[in-house]
């Protein structure tokens, strides 16, 4: 905290001194998820490039950290893949714009010997895995779905998220949308109560999930498409509503002709579509209505800009997908509420 | 009559009473030191009021239905620390039998005239070294080379000896068995430097005595040597304790964070300052309550744990003398 602190001095000194010089040089500072920090700090570096008297520097610290930098005001922006709670919204008076600005994917990585690839999983079995139902990799209704697959006769190891976190949520909140006991026994949120059973383990953040999956034979577990693609792990297909088994890495169809309501909060638990993979969620920067800074706001702006238009092109390439053009507009809309 | 200092009639003495100098810089010196001792008691207790106070809340809520629950769910507003609190001492202990083992006998070995001496600095050296590398290398040492290399011992103590009850469940990977070994390994380095500190302040007159006496070198190190050092050693096996018990990011990454009460060595478990660490970078105010709680409750453990050892370590020197 007395990082930040440090951190917000130093700026506010940088921006008095630089526009004492009559050179407008703007900093901003984020702090919050950590799914989209690679695709976010990737932007940051190259909006310096192309504009160096705006310089925004983002602390990839977690969703619900964010929100509470954001509260503390002792950030400009906050990230969350969570949103915001609407108790939370209300303790900022100068009001809330949330924009969602890429959208992620969560796949479920496995680790089987042999490497088998694209492993199909039904509905009904991957979110019996999280319940704790299904426990052998030889399971009948595994089988069924995989005659080409020869699985072997391994208990199944899920790795779970230990610390509280956006794809827990999202991740859960599809489960309970799929999977009525899921939903009444486990419930969704930033951390869930998984069963207590010596086959659940946790590790902390994206990484260390990974790595679990990566070094447990027999181990499933779930985590973002981006780092799964960086990493280079095995993950499902995943059977969708319309009962195709889909690969993430498709998401384009996911979001396509998708309008957001007027607060741009939506989730897509179950999405609906031929092609669209299940588990897809937006992410969202949160910025202040009213800043005191108008250059600050223009900047904030800008850096929204930035993102709907390069940025969207980045966003494929590193495994996040990009916003349809029905949303990049009405986000456009909404970014002219910051001032 | 009170003139302590008082210049003695006789001249020629090369006694001299102190100047004004000296008694202001003895003087100062002593302040200077009640001051330390002072801060360092309020840095205590500070911290004891501050984390207690924001415990309260969490404290009058929850009451020892904390202390004795086993389920840790935020959203349902349930919070237990028991499995949190078992694991906590079983990984501790466990690591503090390893280490403290091989911490004993490395002391030995580098103390007892079995090495040159100049082998011997090295040796220390880089067993002092051990101490310098960061938490989280050592767990993800533990991620990648440990687990996998206890996996097929442990597969087959599963399979073979399944029905004892510290090979009950299988290793999935992360569990208490990977973490108390690296955890050994990471207080070894303390007690190791402690114990070796108490070896060679054994009076070099005792042990030629007992060479004069007739005993073998081992009889020597076992039956002298350890004795009268056993109280510093014992001292370096508190120390270390102390360590494991509040060793956090390695344990986060390798005990699998699971709550779970299992005397099995290959089950997943959870201990005190994981579970801090893990939920308090986003936890809201209500969670940061219990975390008081349960940070008051991890030095509770501490201060009983240090408190035990120095009173068993008074009675064994009470024993000796």
């Amino acid at each position: 905290m007395k990082r930040i602190m440090f951190a917000v001095t130093c700026a506010a000194a940088l921006t008095l001194s630089s526009s004492a010089l009559a050179q407008e040089r703007i900093r901003l500072i984020g702090s919050g998820a950590s799914f989209p920090a690679p695709l976010y700090l990737a932007w940051f570096k190259d909006l310096g490039k192309k504009n160096p008297n705006l310089t925004v520097d983002y602390q990839s610290k977690g969703s619900g950290a964010g929100v509470q930098d954001f509260l503390n005001r002792t950030v400009d922006f906050a990230a969350s893949d969570s949103a915001m709670s609407k108790e939370d919204m209300a303790k900022v008076p100068e009001g809330v714009q949330l924009l969602p600005m890429t959208a992620g994917e969560i796949v479920l990585a496995y680790n089987l010997p042999g490497n088998p690839k694209g492993v199909r999983l039904p509905r009904e079995v991957y979110s019996n895995i999280f319940l704790g139902k299904i426990t052998r990799w030889n399971d009948a209704r595994i089988t069924a779905a995989n005659p080409a697959v020869s699985l072997p006769d391994l208990p199944i190891t899920v790795v779970v998220r230990a610390d509280s976190s956006g794809t827990t949520a999202v991740f859960s909140k599809h489960l309970a949308a799929i999977n009525d006991a899921f939903r009444k026994t486990l419930g969704e949120g930033n951390t869930v109560n998984w069963p207590a059973s010596d086959k659940f383990i946790k590790s902390p953040k994206n990484d260390g999930v990974t790595a679990t999956v990566r070094q447990t034979p027999g181990a499933i577990g779930y985590i973002e498409y981006a780092f799964a693609k960086l990493a280079k792990v095995e993950y499902a297909l995943l059977q969708n509503k319309a009962g195709q088994y889909v690969a993430a890495g498709s998401g384009g169809e996911t979001l396509a002709g998708f309008k957001l309501p007027q607060d741009m909060i939506a989730w897509l638990p179950d999405p609906d579509g031929a092609k669209a993979y299940p588990i897809t969620s937006y992410t969202w920067m949160i910025f202040r209505k009213n800043n005191a800074d108008p250059k600050k706001a223009q900047a904030m702006r800008e850096m929204v800009e930035y993102g709907l238009t390069q940025g969207q092109k980045m966003a494929d390439a590193m495994g996040y997908i990009p916003l349809p053009t029905t949303v990049v507009d009405q986000v456009r809309t909404a970014a002219a509420s910051i001032k | 009559m009170n003139k302590p200092f008082a210049v003695l009639p006789l001249n020629d003495s090369v006694c001299q009473p102190p100047t004004a100098t000296q008694l202001v810089v003895d003087r100062g010196f002593r302040g200077l030191c009640y001051f330390g001792v002072f801060l360092i008691l309020l840095l205590v207790v500070a911290l004891v009021v501050e984390i207690g106070g924001k415990a309260v809340p969490g404290m009058q809520k929850y009451g020892t239905g904390f202390i004795a629950g086993t389920v840790w769910d935020p959203n349902q507003l349930q919070y237990g620390i028991l499995p949190a609190i078992w694991g906590t001492l079983y990984s501790s202990l466990l690591a503090l039998l390893i280490g403290g083992f091989f911490g004993v006998m490395m002391a030995i070995f580098l103390t007892q005239d079995f090495l040159p001496p100049r082998l011997a600095a090295l040796f220390r050296t880089i067993i002092e070294l051990l101490a310098a590398i960061p938490s989280v290398v050592y767990g993800l040492w533990g991620i990648f080379v440990v687990i996998p290399a206890i996996r097929p011992l442990a597969d087959w103590l599963h399979q073979t000896l399944g029905w004892l009850p510290f090979f009950k469940s299988s290793l999935s990977g992360p569990g208490l068995l990977p973490a108390a070994l690296v955890l050994a390994i990471m207080i070894l380095p303390t007690i190791a430097a402690v114990s070796q500190d108490a070896l060679r302040a054994v009076p070099l007159k005792t042990k030629q005595a007992a060479y004069g006496m007739g005993a073998t070198h081992w009889e020597a190190i076992l039956k002298v040597m350890l004795p009268t050092a056993a109280t510093g050693i014992f001292g370096a096996l508190v120390l270390g304790l102390g360590r494991a018990l509040g060793e956090t990011m390695a344990l986060a990454m390798l005990v699998g964070n699971s709550n779970q009460i299992s005397l099995s060595l290959f089950s997943p478990a959870n201990t005190l300052a994981a579970l801090l660490a893990l939920n308090f970078p986003e936890a809201g105010p209500a969670e940061v309550e219990v975390l008081m709680y349960a940070s008051l409750v991890l030095m509770l453990i501490t201060l009983v744990v240090n408190l035990v050892g120095s009173s068993i370590m008074m009675m064994s020197q009470r024993g000796a003398k």
